[in-house]
């Protein structure tokens, strides 16, 4: 069995969800290749060299592929990946995007999101908002699959030496191009690799007040989230949801200020190491999977727990 | 221009659903349901496209059982002119549902087709981006606005990290994300004439699809549950215990 893993990037590093799904492809067993599919990125083609247990790094170096537009990455994906046993990506919005495309033009059905590798055809991935877990067997001669990061320890970014193979082949299918982009630019962590993460919800009332979570995050040193109650209510940006349709965190500890714990909003957080929950509502479920749960007005909390930490 | 609009039958989000005991599922029996959220945002859009002139023709069509067409109806009564049902009672893949859907799309010849970007059972965000594969489109998934000009579309996309926007020749297929827009409600004259409007009912066989799976569920658990800590009394405890009993800060 070889597998071959997509690496997720953003055109100058390697994003650390690609450790994550090295660490799937691990649990599978057999060789591992990671496919670099970009412009311009041979930092990134070095970096995945270095990951350890990684046999092979294949470059597909062309303009085609800059913006990992499926169009274009799909068909590379899927005339490489024919050979393989399977091909995964991180579940990131670049893998959601692309993998599907992949799987159909193979004519195989994709897994989404597996959290655990029972065997190299079987797998578990939550459905229903993480209400159920399903154990999924593939019988497909190339299994597609989405890796979610929090179901895996990334393996050591360092330590490996694979060998680095330039790829010719060119998909430039000319249906789509890139227009612009505007990314956030924080110096906090990143949401879904941070140790700690504070979110906030209805309760945070508008978008001014998420200060006091920013605050308080900067001392932490962690990522800011928010509930999907604060992202309609036009509170903060939809890339800092954490949920069933936001992003997935499972961090060392996660505060959740103001936030009544919706099971889509527990979808995105309840594997947390920690939970700690700041509601003044003392029958929020929240406090069902909370470890520690303060009854009290965030807006005296949070200033308190900010000068305490 | 005609849109095609995909819409699926799914337990309502507010319903907190339950495994069965003999892990072959969860249980379905006697529980609401609704159309997929994203599914609305997605009938929402294509309906204010028409609004604006854009689109001229709302086609709106599901896979699922006889009971999905509840679902149709709603989407009649928000602003689509007519419904197509795949008529299907087993439990479809996201692949062999894109095949359906390509069947219906070589059919209709729509300029755009809008998709939710997941179904909130099965949680798989596939059908959309198989779609586009199947039928050679441009894809704009995770959409947060939408722009038709001349015979492309631009489409804003929520991405980790921010937004990207691409732009994309039609035919094109888009999925939708949560803040393209704020679906409407049907009113009641809307709901009653869409009891009226043309309802056409399909089957796999007669649009000759193969729904044939290489995936195979064995076994539907209920999760490990997290068990309640405790409640502490004030700020300063809550840091002691973080400090010295989690370990975490």
């Amino acid at each position: 069995m070889t597998i071959l893993v997509i690496a997720e990037h953003d055109g100058k590093a390697l994003a650390p969800a690609t450790l994550n799904t090295v660490a799937a492809a691990a649990k599978i067993g057999g060789d591992i290749h990671v496919l670099v599919a970009g412009q311009g990125i041979g930092a990134v083609a070095e970096a995945a060299a270095k990951i350890a247990g990684v046999a092979k790094v294949l470059v597909a170096d062309n303009a085609a592929y800059a913006h990992q537009l499926p169009e274009n990455v799909a068909p590379l994906v899927a005339e490489l990946g024919a050979g393989y046993s399977h091909i995964l990506a991180a579940a990131t919005s670049n893998g959601k995007n692309i993998l599907p495309r992949v799987a159909a033009q193979l004519d195989v059905d994709q897994i989404s999101e597996i959290v655990s590798v029972i065997s190299a055809d079987t797998f578990t991935r939550p459905i229903y908002a993480g209400n159920a877990i399903a154990t999924v067997q593939s019988t497909a001669p190339v299994k597609v699959i989405t890796v979610r990061a929090t179901g895996f320890d990334p393996v050591a970014a360092e330590g490996g030496s694979a060998a680095v193979e330039a790829v010719a082949a060119v998909h430039d299918a000319g249906t789509s191009s890139f227009v612009g982009e505007e990314l956030a630019k924080s110096d906090r962590p990143e949401l879904t690799a941070a140790k700690i993460v504070v979110s906030g919800g209805r309760g945070m009332q508008n978008g001014d007040n998420f200060k006091l979570l920013y605050t308080l995050a900067d001392k932490l040193g962690a990522a800011v989230g928010a509930s999907r109650a604060a992202v309609d209510a036009g509170f903060v940006p939809n890339d800092m949801q954490v949920g069933q349709t936001g992003k997935i965190v499972a961090p060392q500890l996660y505060i959740a200020v103001g936030i009544s714990g919706a099971i889509q909003h527990l979808a995105g957080m309840k594997d947390s190491k920690v939970i700690v929950a700041i509601n003044k509502d003392e029958e929020a479920p929240i406090f069902q999977v909370a470890d520690y749960g303060l009854v009290a007005d965030l807006f005296e909390a949070v200033p308190e727990l900010e000068k305490l930490v | 221009m005609k849109v095609l609009v995909a819409v699926k039958r799914v337990v309502d989000y507010n319903v907190k659903v339950r495994v069965k005991a003999d892990n072959s599922g969860v249980d379905l029996a006697n529980v609401k349901m609704s159309m997929n959220p994203f599914c609305e945002i997605a009938v929402e859009e294509a309906v204010r496209l028409k609004e604006k002139g854009v689109a001229t023709e709302i086609v709106v069509v599901s896979i699922g059982p006889t009971t999905a067409q509840e679902q149709l109806r709603t989407a009649l009564a928000l602003g689509a002119d007519r419904a197509i049902l795949v008529e299907s009672a087993e439990d479809l893949t996201s692949l062999a549902v894109a095949k359906l859907l390509k069947a219906v799309v070589d059919k209709e010849q729509p300029q755009l087709v809008i998709l939710g970007k997941q179904a909130i059972d099965s949680d798989n965000n596939q059908t959309g981006q198989m779609l586009a594969a199947l039928t050679g489109f441009g894809q704009g998934t995770f959409a947060s606005k939408v722009e038709v000009a001349g015979d492309k579309v631009a489409v804003t996309r929520e991405v980790d990290g921010g937004a990207q926007t691409v732009s994309l020749s039609l035919p094109a297929i888009i999925t939708t994300d949560l803040r393209l827009n704020e679906p409407r409600y049907a009113s009641l004259p809307n709901i009653m004439k869409a009891k009226k409007k043309p309802l056409e009912v399909l089957t796999p066989d007669a649009l000759g699809v193969s729904t044939a799976s290489t995936n195979k569920t064995l076994k539907v658990e209920a999760p490990a549950a997290r068990s309640a800590g405790i409640k502490v009394k004030s700020v300063a405890e809550l840091v002691e215990k973080l400090k010295n009993e989690a370990k975490v800060i």
